[in-house]
């Protein structure tokens, strides 16, 4: 069901050329350096492997493998804890070196997206701060919210750009003892999931070929600074970035295409905390409903907190109106461990879920109460004492989930 | 919003808040255009609309990315003024209408009359921001954002039955993730040091941030500067 490479480049009156020689923006990478060279900035660099992959204008852009700083997401720790510990147990799995800080906050992007409670020296500072604590422990950033990307992305060109913003933000920062340093590239960890899909398939154990999926691109991911989002003319004729949907087809799944793929999910940042009426509506009738019209999927997958949380959450209410709801939202991340054996809920946590999500694991062929009641007896040992909580010993193990 | 006749005006608009004088407006505007980004988020526009095309709140609000880059374009004072009090918090900051051709950002430049509006304390600000300051207070003193014990029933009665069953099961299920940094939290989303909070508050200060905080909500700038400075001073 998947538009074919083939079937988008006939609609096209030109061949796509990508050529990073013209590329219509200036390569960061290079700006950088210029920085690095006179000494206004720290360029952290990846140690160890990395993989390059071709991102919109077809310049390169190096993903790292391990000994990455996991930058959290709040509303992924806060309200899906699953997205979360499903990309640290993907990185368990293959015993890739990570760290899970501490000395990490949130980018508050989600708040100034919402209030412009900040002002740009405010949120360039906040990066700052959290690129420097990455770079006294030697690991790389990997960044775990669309959002904190694309505010970063757009924050790293401000700082590029301005000289006064720069001066202002290392004064700051001066005050903490710190650098102002930039990473070599700013890296989500959908694109991480995209450079080990392979070896993901390599190790997979349910069968998901009977699933049809849509996707939902996340528009800071690839409309906040498009340039630098992966690209790859296998997928869509390389007309749509390459994430999710190339993980979901290494996998087996069937991925389906509809028309209001562009369209965001409605999160809206303010609308989902005060004015919900805006997100539930754009949820439902431009997204949900029309993934349900156009091609009926057992499961949508998308690469951010907002999103995962808005189209999953805002389902329920539309019941009410006969709307046509009832599709599961789970993240990339979330797909890959549960299609490599990670435990349902100890891992990829779906009772943080609302939209009903047995009938996709039936379909799977798991057998979900059993890993439930399994769930509920840690519960019980939490309750009564016996057990402080999950530990990565209760939940590393891969299981076969399915008969 | 200006109706689609005014749109259509090659003139510039009618004053239609005569309640603020047209240097008080003048001032905002170059307020706005005095930020550092503005000229990264605007070259122009063709009117082409293609932005619009893309934008999710002009389906469902009476609002147009379009015209917010043409009267900045055209720096016509009242339209943006009109701009200022009546379309910036309708916007949903998903940056769809960076697919402008010409290169603009509208929803960067909604970001910056958003800010210039918060600085100058205008009431349809506040209006807008009415229920939103306990997610300031949370972002600006926790460094999250969110926290499981924001998902209480009566905040979301429409996400359902489901808000319910987590508020009863939150304290038990927040044990049961094997992550070190989340385990058994409930009011922040991932446990953040002390040393790391301090720096944060720093940046708040020194960044201008907390006189953004004082225009928008005096009673939680008071809150914020007590706890922040105690802290820092103790440090
Ligand atoms: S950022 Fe704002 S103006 Fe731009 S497309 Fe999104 S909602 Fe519309
Ligand atoms: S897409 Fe750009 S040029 Fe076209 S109307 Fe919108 S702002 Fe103007």
């Amino acid at each position: 069901m998947t538009t074919t490479v083939e079937q988008i480049l006939e609609r096209k009156s030109h061949p796509v050329v990508r050529d990073a020689s013209a590329a219509p923006t200036d390569d960061m990478h290079e700006c950088l350096l210029e920085l690095e060279a006179k000494g206004e900035i720290v360029l952290q660099r990846i140690k160890g492997d990395y993989v390059e992959f071709p991102t919109k204008y077809g310049r390169k852009k190096k993903i790292p493998i391990e000994h990455t700083w996991h930058h959290k997401s709040c509303g992924h720790c806060g309200h899906i804890p699953g997205y979360a510990s499903s990309i640290l147990w993907l990185h368990r799995q293959f015993n890739l070196d990570y760290h899970d800080p501490t000395d990490q906050t949130s980018c508050t992007g989600w708040n100034y997206y919402a209030s412009a409670a900040s002002n740009a020296v405010g949120q360039a500072a906040v990066m700052s701060r959290n690129f420097a604590a990455a770079y006294e422990t030697g690991y790389f950033p990997l960044i775990h919210c669309g959002t904190s990307f694309g505010h970063y992305k757009e924050i790293r060109e401000q700082l590029v750009h301005h000289k006064e913003l720069r001066d202002e933000v290392r004064r700051i920062l001066d005050k903490m003892g710190k650098p102002l340093v930039i990473p070599e590239e700013i890296v989500h960890y959908s694109e991480w999931v995209y450079a080990m899909r392979e070896r993901f398939k390599e190790r997979q154990l349910v069968d998901m070929s009977m699933i049809t999926a849509t996707v939902h691109p996340a528009c800071h991911y690839y409309k906040i600074v498009a340039e630098d989002a992966i690209y790859d003319p296998e997928i869509y004729g390389g007309q749509r970035t390459a994430v999710v949907t190339a993980l979901l087809e290494s996998l087996g799944i069937n991925v389906a295409d509809y028309s209001t793929w562009f369209d965001c999910c409605g999160f809206g940042f303010r609308h989902v905390l005060v004015q919900r009426d805006f997100t539930r509506s754009f949820a439902v009738l431009r997204k949900i409903e029309t993934m349900k019209n156009e091609v009926n999927p057992d499961l949508t997958v998308t690469h951010d907190t907002g999103c995962v949380t808005t189209l999953d959450k805002s389902q329920f209410a539309a019941k009410a109106h006969d709307r046509k709801v009832g599709i599961p939202v789970l993240s990339d991340a979330q797909v890959a461990a549960l299609a490599m054996g990670a435990h349902p809920f100890r891992v990829v946590q779906f009772h943080w879920h609302s939209t009903d999500w047995r009938p996709f694991l039936e379909k799977l062929g798991i057998d979900w109460q059993k890993y439930w009641d399994e769930f509920q007896g840690d519960l019980e040992l939490i309750r009564s004492g016996q057990k402080s909580g999950i530990t990565w010993e209760d939940a590393d193990k891969p299981i076969q989930l399915t008969a | 919003m200006p109706t689609t006749q005014e749109n259509w005006n090659p003139g510039k608009a009618a004053n239609r808040h005569p309640e603020a004088t047209y240097e008080e407006k003048e001032r905002l505007f170059l307020e706005v255009k005095n930020d550092v980004r503005y000229h990264d988020f605007l070259y122009g526009c063709y009117e082409c609309g293609i932005c619009v095309s893309a934008c999710p709140s002009a389906r469902f609000y009476d609002f147009s990315p379009r015209v917010i880059a043409q009267a900045m374009a055209r720096e016509d004072v009242e339209r943006i003024y009109d701009i200022l009090t009546e379309d910036i918090w309708n916007c949903a900051q998903c940056f769809s209408c960076v697919r402008c051709p010409r290169q603009n950002n509208p929803g960067g430049l909604i970001t910056i009359l958003r800010e210039v509006s918060l600085k100058n304390g205008l009431q349809e600000s506040k209006d807008a921001l009415q229920g939103y300051s306990r997610v300031i207070y949370k972002v600006m003193l926790k460094g999250n954002q969110v926290s499981p014990d924001m998902l209480q029933p009566d905040f979301f009665p429409d996400w359902g039955p489901w808000v319910q069953n987590f508020s009863q099961n939150m304290h038990v299920w927040r044990k049961a993730i094997p992550m070190d940094s989340i385990r058994g939290l409930t009011d922040v989303a991932w446990r953040v040091e002390r040393k790391t909070l301090l720096e944060l508050y720093t940046i708040w200060f020194e960044s201008g941030n907390m006189d953004i905080i004082k225009e928008l909500d005096e009673s939680l700038y008071d809150l914020l500067v007590e706890v922040m400075q105690e802290e820092l001073e103790d440090a």
